[in-house]
């Protein structure tokens, strides 16, 4: 249906900001500048910037407007396979927003930030005792960093031994992308491991590849097909043998935190995405944050700073220092002390559940994936059968032969009212349909998308395809061109 | 626990469904011997609202907030108003607990800010296109380097004596692990330094900022063009993107990539991140460049619309052969910025740029005229460097017992240079007030 206005009920048009120019308009009243003189030495001002002039309420209702058009968890079941898109409780938007925390300069003297540190080091303490590691570093600001951060350590640590060089770095195929882009960033050849039949890593062909010039195997457990690996304590031993380091992408870390310890694994470094296990919010693609936990073995090859505590309570270690254990850190990840703001609202989760409420809530998020796995693999087809993890996983199998495609599941789902799930990941299956629903999720809401998801099977089954390839019908905008803007990059907007 | 839904019943139920007899079935594959029957021992029980926010609040309360007291703090975050709205609406839901926009119908709202936000980035760096954000200045410095050596196919960096130490150190610790040489020089608090004879040709790219750590402003052009007569690309460092309202942004200048630290609009200091980085580049470099792009599009219906684009550079399709492996970065710092920015519009950020170079302008002259206080810089934007007859440190520290942040010593960002003792670096915002400058300007006087 069309309008005159092009507003669809509740559902606004909105042009660029850029195009609600009103030339001079400002939404922030300023005083006069107390001084007219300049001290810019030779550099000269700079004319026009090119920004649209708008005021308050203008801008409030165009981002209001622009927020309409997202789906979120607030709003309904987002279940992003690999994403962990979890309940953000309020209380941690809350605390971060006191004064004593979001108003603190990191540069501040050190006897005015003793309550930050201890949120940095409280947390920390949580870390490693939820993983049963030796050491945890605080910087990295997401997992793909936390990622550099451990293998970095991994290459310290082998140059510290000596010996020859290693500098392969073995990575699962159904790996996040992100592991052997990290590994090839820093250098290192990547070598990937197949996987068996049923999903989980190849013990023989790993085997067959570690050898002494191997630093490190990147490994996710649970894996990206939603199992755990069955072998992982003959992995860890394979690993170590050969005299390499087992890394663990810890994004799947909500199926077990509280239950299992990683470093009873044999793990001697993994990242945690705070803005998954930790329920900070996704915000539309960050701010994360990616503390790295570190096996005793990896403990001094760290990054600074670090928090130590001395007499007179906690202090940043900045520089390489044998009294302060720093004397083999390395560097710096980032700018100042970490994610501090993230790490606020992930300790305010982390002692809201308590011991108690994490052990729960992993059991929670596995059990819910496993009802999934169990009522849906009738309707679509299970690649690898159950207990999974806290991920469910099907392929396209099922839809052979109907003309609908994974994409088009994705798509149908937007038009009944659900983010979809990751699609045609991880790779190792056809046409993958990784589904997440975490601890977040009532019973009711998972039993609607079950009957949703088993509809459109049915309706894939009965030769649906044009109804399916028009989907989503119902949203703001419906599929868009992504060839057209790949081939032709509009990437900002420029004046007519 | 109030964040989970399920009932015992609903447990029970879905356990039923399964045809398993306990959650702890469902790890079966686990190794027996890691798996823990109950909670970790040791650690504390659930709490409720009220008392895990009387335990963060005791915490945040022996911190001192620096707007609470005179804060002449910069260094590399900076301590502006962020207006009302900003915060209301990035912590609007859809906002805040929506994640990457992979399925673009359902995530228009985030895709067209991210555009918003990537056209003024470019306009604010003077160049042709930036990405959706990075982590914060410093890892945008760093991604920077590494494209200059991606598109030189070289694999030698320059980075200014006068870089900010944490974006020198950032980016000196990838090339350590990523095989490039950095060549740090040393700092030169007056602010004199000449790079043009340290570029050759094997030279990869310069990393100057502007304004410099000690708050010095360059005129990028002359290096730019000597950058430029050896093949080498010229990386800006802007750490206080708010000096972008009254200086000749750097692209203007001839700079090829700026990377900068956009935390003064829109986002607190939260003791040092999440900040943002900001990225941009010229054009012809589009192809090399790290993070999310968001691009203009049309759908199936022809109406205008927004989508991840040219993600055969990213991680998740290219895999080892990725540009970078950044994946999640600084979303709604992002958005904060952009709505920031916004609200302010051309007429707002031009006069609050001036606004903040005015009350430098003012403190310095006040700052300079007392007895053994002497002002380093010929030209600043809203911080500079003063040197002082004693040491800063410990100035610094009788301050804050004052009730007075006075400033960031220099050794707290050289702790390993030499002739540091005695700088001290000065900001000043908009949230400066004359009083705030007596009161600094009475405790020198004392103090001295």
């Amino acid at each position: 249906m069309t309008t005159i206005s092009g507003h669809r009920g509740l559902e606004m048009e909105e042009p660029l900001i850029f195009e609600r120019d009103a030339p001079g308009q400002s939404g922030v009243d300023l005083p006069a500048p107390p001084t007219a003189q300049t001290r810019l030495g030779r550099v000269a001002p700079r004319a026009r910037v090119g920004l649209p002039g708008l005021s308050e309420p203008e801008v409030v209702r165009h981002y209001t407007r622009l927020s309409q058009k997202n789906f979120a968890i607030d709003a309904g079941f987002y279940p992003l396979g690999s994403c962990t898109m979890k309940h953000n409780p309020r209380l941690g938007e809350r605390l971060a927003r006191l004064p004593g925390f979001a108003d603190l300069h990191p540069l501040q003297p050190v006897a005015t930030i003793q309550g930050a540190l201890s949120v940095i080091d409280l947390l920390a303490g949580w870390l490693k005792a939820l993983t049963g590691m030796a050491a945890v570093a605080m910087t990295p600001a997401a997992g793909a960093h936390g990622e550099m951060c451990g293998l970095m350590a991994i290459r310290a640590a082998h140059d510290h031994r000596g010996g020859p060089r290693r500098l392969r770095v073995l990575v699962p195929e159904s790996a996040h992308g992100t592991n052997p882009a990290t590994a090839a960033a820093l250098g290192f050849t990547v070598d990937t491991i197949p996987a068996t039949a049923e999903g989980r890593v190849d013990v023989e062909a790993l085997k067959a590849r570690l050898g002494f010039d191997v630093a490190a195997l990147m490994l996710t457990n649970p894996n990206t097909c939603g199992l755990f690996e069955r072998d992982m304590l003959a992995i860890a031993q394979a690993v170590h043998d050969a005299g390499a380091f087992l890394y663990c992408d810890g994004a799947n870390f909500n199926a077990i935190v509280g239950r299992i310890r990683p470093a009873d694994l044999g793990v001697d470094a993994m990242h945690i995405n705070l803005h998954k296990t930790f329920s900070t919010p996704h915000g539309g693609g960050g701010p994360g944050s990616g503390p790295v936990v570190f096996a005793a073995a990896l403990a001094p090859f760290v990054p600074l700073p670090l928090v130590v505590h001395n007499d007179d309570g906690l202090r940043l270690a900045e520089t390489q220092d044998e009294d302060d254990g720093t004397a083999l850190a390395y560097g710096r990840m980032k700018a100042f002390h970490g994610q501090v703001g993230v790490f606020v609202r992930a300790l305010a989760y982390t002692l809201s559940h308590g011991a108690d409420g994490l052990h729960q809530a992993s059991g929670d998020a596995v059990l819910s994936a496993n009802y999934l796995l169990a009522r849906l693999k009738d309707r679509f087809n299970a690649p690898f059968p159950g207990p999974c993890m806290h991920e469910a996983l099907f392929d396209d199998r099922s839809l052979k032969g109907t003309g609908v495609t994974t994409l088009d599941i994705a798509k149908a789902l937007i038009d009944e009212g659900f983010h979809p799930m990751t699609v045609y990941f991880p790779l190792v299956v056809h046409g993958a349909m990784l589904i997440e629903p975490t601890e977040s999720e009532s019973k009711a809401t998972l039993d609607q998308f079950i009957t949703t998801m088993s509809g459109l099977a049915d309706r894939a089954k009965a030769g649906d395809v044009a109804w399916f390839q028009a989907a989503p019908r119902l949203t703001p905008r419906r599929r868009l061109d992504e060839t057209l803007a790949a081939r032709r990059p509009v990437l900002r907007w420029r004046p007519e | 626990m109030r964040y989970l839904p399920l009932t015992e019943a609903d447990r029970r139920a879905m356990l039923a469904e399964i045809g398993v007899a306990s959650v702890a079935e469902l790890y079966a594959d686990a190794p027996a011997a890691a798996l823990l029957p109950g909670p970790i021992p040791g650690l504390p029980g659930h709490q409720g609202e009220l008392e895990v926010e009387r335990a963060l609040s005791a915490l945040a309360a022996r911190n001192l907030p620096a707007g609470s007291v005179p804060c002449f703090l910069g260094g590399g975050a900076y301590r502006h108003h962020i207006p009302a709205t900003v915060d209301h609406l990035i912590q609007r839901g859809e906002f805040l607990t929506s994640y990457t926009p992979y399925q673009p119908e359902v995530s228009q709202g985030t895709l067209q800010s991210l555009f918003e936000f990537q056209t003024q980035v470019a306009l604010l760096a003077g160049l042709d296109v930036a990405n959706a954000s990075m982590y914060d200045g410093a890892t945008a410095c760093a991604e920077a380097v590494m494209m200059a050596n991606r598109v030189t196919r070289r694999r030698r960096a320059v980075l200014a004596g006068n870089l900010h130490p944490h974006y020198r150190d950032t980016t000196a610790t990838l090339g350590r692990f990523t095989g490039f040489e950095v060549v740090a020089r040393h700092p030169d608090p007056r602010g004199r330094e000449s790079l043009i004879d340290s570029i050759d040709d094997a030279t990869s790219c310069v990393v100057v900022q502007t304004p410099d750590v000690f708050g010095h402003l360059h005129d990028l052009a002359p290096l730019a063009a000597a950058c430029q007569a050896k093949g080498a690309l010229l990386v800006a460092v802007v750490t206080e993107v708010m000096s972008l309202g009254l200086l000749t942004p750097p692209g203007a200048m001839g700079a090829d990539i700026v990377a900068a630290e956009g935390q003064s609009l829109g986002n607190p200091l939260s003791f040092g991140g999440p900040h943002l980085g900001l990225f941009a580049a010229r054009e012809k470099y589009l192809r090399q460049m790290p993070g999310r792009l968001v691009g203009q599009t049309v759908d199936a219906d022809g109406r205008r619309g927004w989508v991840l684009t040219l993600s055969t550079r990213e991680q998740h399709i290219r895999r080892e052969k990725a540009t970078s492996n950044i994946c999640t970065n600084a979303g709604l710092c992002a958005l904060a910025f952009t709505i920031h920015l916004s609200l302010l519009g051309e007429a707002g950020f031009t006069a609050l740029a001036r606004l903040n170079h005015a009350k430098a302008v003012q403190l310095a002259g006040k700052l300079g005229d007392l007895d053994g206080v002497r002002v380093l810089n010929d030209g600043f934007f809203n911080e500079f460097t003063l040197r002082l007859p004693r040491r800063a440190s410990k100035l610094v520290n009788k301050l804050a017992r004052r009730g007075i942040l006075g400033g960031v010593p220099a050794v707290r960002l050289f702790p390993e240079a030499d002739g540091m003792s005695d700088l001290l670096l000065v900001a000043c915002t908009e949230c400066t007030t004359e009083a705030d400058m007596d009161a600094l300007c009475r405790a020198f006087a004392e103090l001295l």
